[in-house]
């Protein structure tokens, strides 16, 4: 399965980035082999708007899943349009989110984790 | 002549400083421009008669026309489109109606509608002619109420727009064709931090401006220093009164109750009117 996770770190070993617009960068992660590429989040410097931009990449990366720690509600509403499965509130390094995701540990998110913030 | 009342920090006094000038003024266009809390309103016994619904363009899709080639997403500097794979997603609310992504799909498949933000309502009280614009609970767009208000009461007369708080853009629109502005402060640290934001704005803008100190305690003198520092001019210094501040809390401006100060805004419109200011 193919996931983004955002961060601000450059590999499996960074934390899980909690703000999901305005994150770094994402790494998109094959669950299967562990392999993985960094995108730079083009979002992160807009005004307003980073959430849909941000899913808008992730979404171009041809992603199945997203790990995240925070999720505002139109990023949410992206990814949910798109069928991608949103794992929020997740902490701790991208290993380890990527275990708890493989080992079936880690709830799906079922709505956004916070509300819209307009650029604030 | 257009006279902005901005601030900065919130709370420091723009609508007691926009209303007492209103208050000793013959005839004046008094315009609420913080339209996501106005409250000039509460002064002059309410908001008055609905003069007209704003709205704005919003984006929608000719799904039948659509290739879903993703160029109007790339475009939209308000992240307001996403393009996947079986649709077109707009968030309407983020959507600043720029017209980019109409321009720039290849298939004319971009068109508008009209989408309501908030209300313009016009109370006549006095010599006061108070417009107040009211942003929906919900929108995050306030500027293009503030740009209708403006063009609904012309540039004729005296005009007192009383801002909204901050440097960000509905306070931008506010100031930027004013004639001279009023920057409002409190002596404080917060007040004073985001005086130097508002007046960096202020002369980013190249609009004359002055300052007046509200509930004054002569107690910070790091105010001062930085007034003096910067050759900025103050105009009025409003003390920290129980009975002013009693007064207010009762919806009554402290113009109408003391004649004193009813004198004093006299002398500040007069100021600021006759350009004797810088």
């Amino acid at each position: 399965m193919i996931i983004g996770i955002p961060t601000s770190g450059n590999d499996l070993s960074a934390d899980v980035e909690q703000r999901f617009g305005r994150c770094q960068r994402f790494l998109i992660v094959d669950s299967g082999t562990m392999d993985f590429h960094v995108v730079d989040n083009s979002a992160l410097a807009m005004g307003g708007g980073a959430g849909v931009r941000a899913a808008q990449q992730v979404v171009d990366e041809g992603v199945e899943a997203v790990i995240a720690g925070e999720v505002g509600p139109k990023a949410y509403e992206v990814l949910e349009r798109a069928n991608i499965k949103v794992y929020a509130r997740v902490t701790g390094t991208v290993r380890d989110a990527l275990d708890l995701v493989r080992s079936d540990m880690a709830k799906g998110a079922d709505g956004p984790t916070g509300p819209a913030r307009h650029g604030r | 002549m257009r006279i902005a009342v901005a601030s900065g920090k919130g709370g420091t006094g723009k609508t007691t400083v926009a209303l007492g000038l209103a208050m000793v003024a013959e005839a004046v266009t008094l315009v609420d421009c913080d339209v996501e809390e106005p409250d000039d309103h509460i002064f002059l016994g309410g908001r008055g008669d609905l003069v007209e619904e704003v709205t704005i363009p919003v984006v929608r899709v000719d799904e039948t026309a659509c290739t879903l080639c993703g160029e109007c997403a790339r475009v939209c500097a308000y992240g307001a489109i996403a393009v996947l794979k079986d649709q077109v997603m707009v968030v309407d609310e983020m959507c600043h109606g720029c017209g980019a992504c109409g321009i720039v799909c290849p298939v004319d498949a971009i068109f508008e509608e009209r989408r309501r933000i908030g209300e313009v309502w016009l109370r006549e009280r006095g010599g006061i002619h108070l417009y107040t614009g009211f942003l929906d609970v919900g929108q995050p767009l306030a500027t293009p109420i503030i740009t209708r208000l403006k063009a609904l009461v012309g540039r004729e007369g005296l005009l007192i727009y009383d801002s909204p708080p901050g440097t960000a853009c509905p306070v931008v629109e506010t100031v930027r064709d004013a004639d001279h502005c009023i920057l409002v402060t409190e002596p404080t640290p917060f007040g004073l931090f985001d005086l130097t934001m508002a007046v960096d704005m202020i002369r980013e803008l190249d609009v004359p401006f002055d300052v007046v100190v509200n509930r004054d305690r002569d107690d910070f003198p790091d105010m001062d220093d930085y007034l003096r520092a910067e050759g900025i001019q103050v105009l009025m210094r409003i003390p920290d009164s129980m009975e002013i501040a009693r007064l207010y809390s009762r919806g009554v401006h402290f113009v109408e109750e003391m004649p004193e100060w009813r004198e004093r805004f006299s002398d500040l419109l007069v100021k600021v009117i006759g350009g004797g200011v810088r």
